[in-house]
């Protein structure tokens, strides 16, 4: 092989372009610093796969298309153990399978991004059915970081950002992306190379005979060592000492699943990201994630123009909630919507949140296409 | 004051961690054994070691090693080995796994594993049964034995896991029993030496399940005993006929050879990292 190849192209694809979401989940995972990516075809993420395929050996990275989506997830989880920033992608079917590791990469706290372009079952048409699965799937406790983008542009940025919780958690995080972004192609910016955050791994600074690999202080993940030098880490999936050794005791089972589980839910504000439009004099509010923003959006306007004080709340990260936020709006609207492209499932959440305060309005399209902004508010109006 | 001799293994043992789990008479401790003699012999660097095992009895040795280990999850071994081995080329991975965690639920990733000629080596301890969860019928079980999930004996005709191996792409693979120590440490080290895909398959006497289940007896000699005796090695074999070869264990060295490793898609050298 040439050596000159190994960084024949850019990390980095500064520039304006007009791109395919899928592309521009690589584009945004090559942007953070990914060096190993493992997938299995399935549509319709395979775009995913087929370019990183080309532009991750390019930048001295390694690709691997495995036998099926348990290789993929295991093979991320060791080589992010071994130092890599490592990805996969998938779509519903495939994601399934991959629960059983994400399991594992939580009880290790393993590092890795996972991207679910969700489909229908067996089909590929638009939904957003798999977004209990995203917190829930796999066995065992653990709390989920999900991303739910809603445009190319957010497929790019938040692939970044998922890298960077990842690592700074030391816990999985999954790009929630759907049929209707993942295959439409759209205005993407990517900006200069200096202003993309690409968070750097925590190495401990201890040398081998002082370290606890799961040693850390509550609410924080441990802090990393290096694999090959001495520092003989167990990874184990069954409940380990500070000392990562396999030993059961039920006190230490307690502390350390709770801090498995604090870590992130106890950093909820930090984590949680939302964008707000008109809720400064909103007397209902429409909740939305992911693609189903883009008609939500519309709807909200149609409101307006009907002199109604529609906003929207649109939810970058689905997981952990928002519980605070979310509370501090229902005590303030007489009504909350929540739209989804599911049989209406999310809104389970919303109710938990904000059923003591305001009435809660399910409005779902569960037939493999998103929303019109004209079926969403009718039943605005109907209920307004 | 009496001077405590400390066996000169010790040293690679995790601190703390025996004794270990394993029943007594399992041919699990000697494999243990087995392989540290090898790596101690070949002075191999034991911080470039990582060491995987999935779920079960062979599974538990890495644990026990003063190594960099990933454990715990059933059948996901060769997924794992392989995301160390071409993201770290410079690290030497080795698999412990028995003959369900290998070939029954991880048999895919063992197909493709050693059809990939990944530079792993696989250290297989077949004691032909689901040992752990208390001795099940496995993919290696022989045809009528008694397990305790075939009460009216196996109907399933079992695994050659080495010709498997074989058939699959495995660069080197060699079959012993725990009767044949120097052998087994032998072919250990070639493993490790070896560059490639290369499988050790130790045939070994569970005497709690698969003894008292389908031999009917626990005592772990007359286990080895019936190994042994169904052992036979690859050269005096060659001179029988299939029908005589029926139920017996063919030992030896079966390939060596050196193919192109699998390195993934990946425009790294060596001593890139």
């Amino acid at each position: 092989m040439d050596k000159n190849l190994k960084h024949k192209s850019n990390r980095v694809n500064t520039g304006i372009h007009f791109m395919l979401g899928n592309y521009a989940v690589v584009e945004g995972a090559l942007a953070a610093g990914c060096d190993y990516f493992a997938g299995y075809p399935i549509t319709p993420a395979n775009e995913i796969s087929e370019l990183m395929s080309k532009r991750l050996p390019e930048v001295g990275g390694v690709f691997i298309q495995g036998e099926d989506e348990l290789f993929s997830i295991y093979s991320v989880i060791s080589a992010s153990l071994a130092g890599a920033k490592a990805m996969t992608a998938t779509a519903s079917a495939g994601f399934i399978y991959m629960q059983e590791g994400i399991g594992y990469a939580s009880a290790v706290e393993a590092p890795c991004v996972i991207v679910d372009v969700q489909r229908c079952r067996g089909e590929n048409f638009a939904t957003q059915a798999d977004v209990m699965q995203m917190r829930w799937g796999a066995s065992g406790d653990y709390e989920s970081i999900v991303l739910a983008p809603s445009t190319a542009q957010e497929l790019f940025d938040f692939t970044i950002l998922a890298f960077n919780l990842s690592e700074e958690f030391r816990n999985p995080v999954i790009v929630m992306s759907e049929t209707t972004i993942a295959l439409m192609r759209e205005r993407l910016e990517i900006p200069e190379k200096e202003r993309i955050i690409n968070y750097k791994r925590h190495y401990t600074s201890l040398p081998p005979e002082m370290y606890l690999p799961f040693k850390a202080k509550a609410n924080c993940p441990p802090d990393f060592a290096p694999m090959g030098k001495g520092y003989h880490t167990l990874y184990t999936l069954n409940y380990h000492n500070e000392d990562g050794t396999i030993d059961w005791d039920d006190q230490g089972y307690k502390k350390l699943y709770q801090r498995i589980t604090d870590k992130i839910s106890e950093n909820r504000d930090k984590i949680c990201k939302t964008e707000s439009y008109f809720l400064e004099d909103a007397d209902s509010v429409i909740i939305a994630y992911g693609s189903e923003v883009r008609p939500a959006l519309d709807a909200v306007e149609m409101a307006r123009n009907d002199g109604k004080k529609t906003g929207l709340l649109k939810l970058i990260t689905v997981w952990p909630v928002h519980e605070n936020l979310i509370k501090d709006i229902a005590k303030n609207v007489g009504r909350i919507f929540v739209v989804e492209m599911n049989i209406g499932k999310y809104v389970k959440e919303i109710e938990r949140l904000c059923l003591p305060f305001c009435p809660v309005t399910s409005i779902t399209k569960n037939m493999g296409i998103i929303h019109t902004k004209e079926e969403i508010y009718t039943t605005i109006k109907r209920t307004y | 004051m009496t001077l405590q001799k400390i066996n000169p293994l010790r040293k690679y043992i995790r601190n703390g961690k025996l004794p270990h789990f394993f029943c007594p008479g399992c041919g699990c401790g000697q494999v243990l054994n087995y392989f540290l003699k090898a790596v101690d012999d070949l002075r191999l660097d034991f911080k470039k070691i990582i060491t995987i095992g999935g779920v079960g009895c062979t599974a538990r040795i890495p644990v026990y090693l003063n190594t960099d280990s990933l454990h715990g999850v059933h059948g996901r071994t060769l997924a794992w080995a392989t995301g160390v081995k071409t993201y770290r080329p410079d690290l030497k991975v080795v698999i412990f796994a028995g003959d369900g965690d290998l070939v029954s639920i991880g048999g895919n990733h063992f197909l493709h594993a050693a059809r990939r000629n990944l530079d792993v080596a696989v250290i297989l301890v077949n004691n032909f049964n689901f040992a752990m969860t208390g001795g099940q019928v496995a993919p290696t079980t022989l045809l009528d034995s008694i397990t305790m999930t075939t009460p009216f004996g196996s109907q399933e005709k079992p695994f050659d896991i080495s010709k498997l191996a074989i058939c699959s792409g495995a660069t080197y693979v060699a079959r012993w029993n725990t009767a044949k120590p120097t052998q087994t440490i032998k072919s250990i080290k070639k493993a490790l030496q070896h560059e490639g895909f290369s499988l050790v398959e130790i045939l070994s006497q569970c005497p709690t399940n698969f003894g008292r289940y389908a031999l009917r007896t626990g005592d772990p000699q007359k286990v080895l005993k019936w190994i042994e005796e169904k052992s036979i090695t690859r050269t005096k074999a060659e001179k029988l006929s299939e029908d005589e070869l029926k139920d017996k264990f063919v030992l030896g060295e079966f390939i060596d050879k050196k193919q192109p490793v699998f390195r993934g898609t990946s425009l790294f050298r060596e001593g890139d990292h």
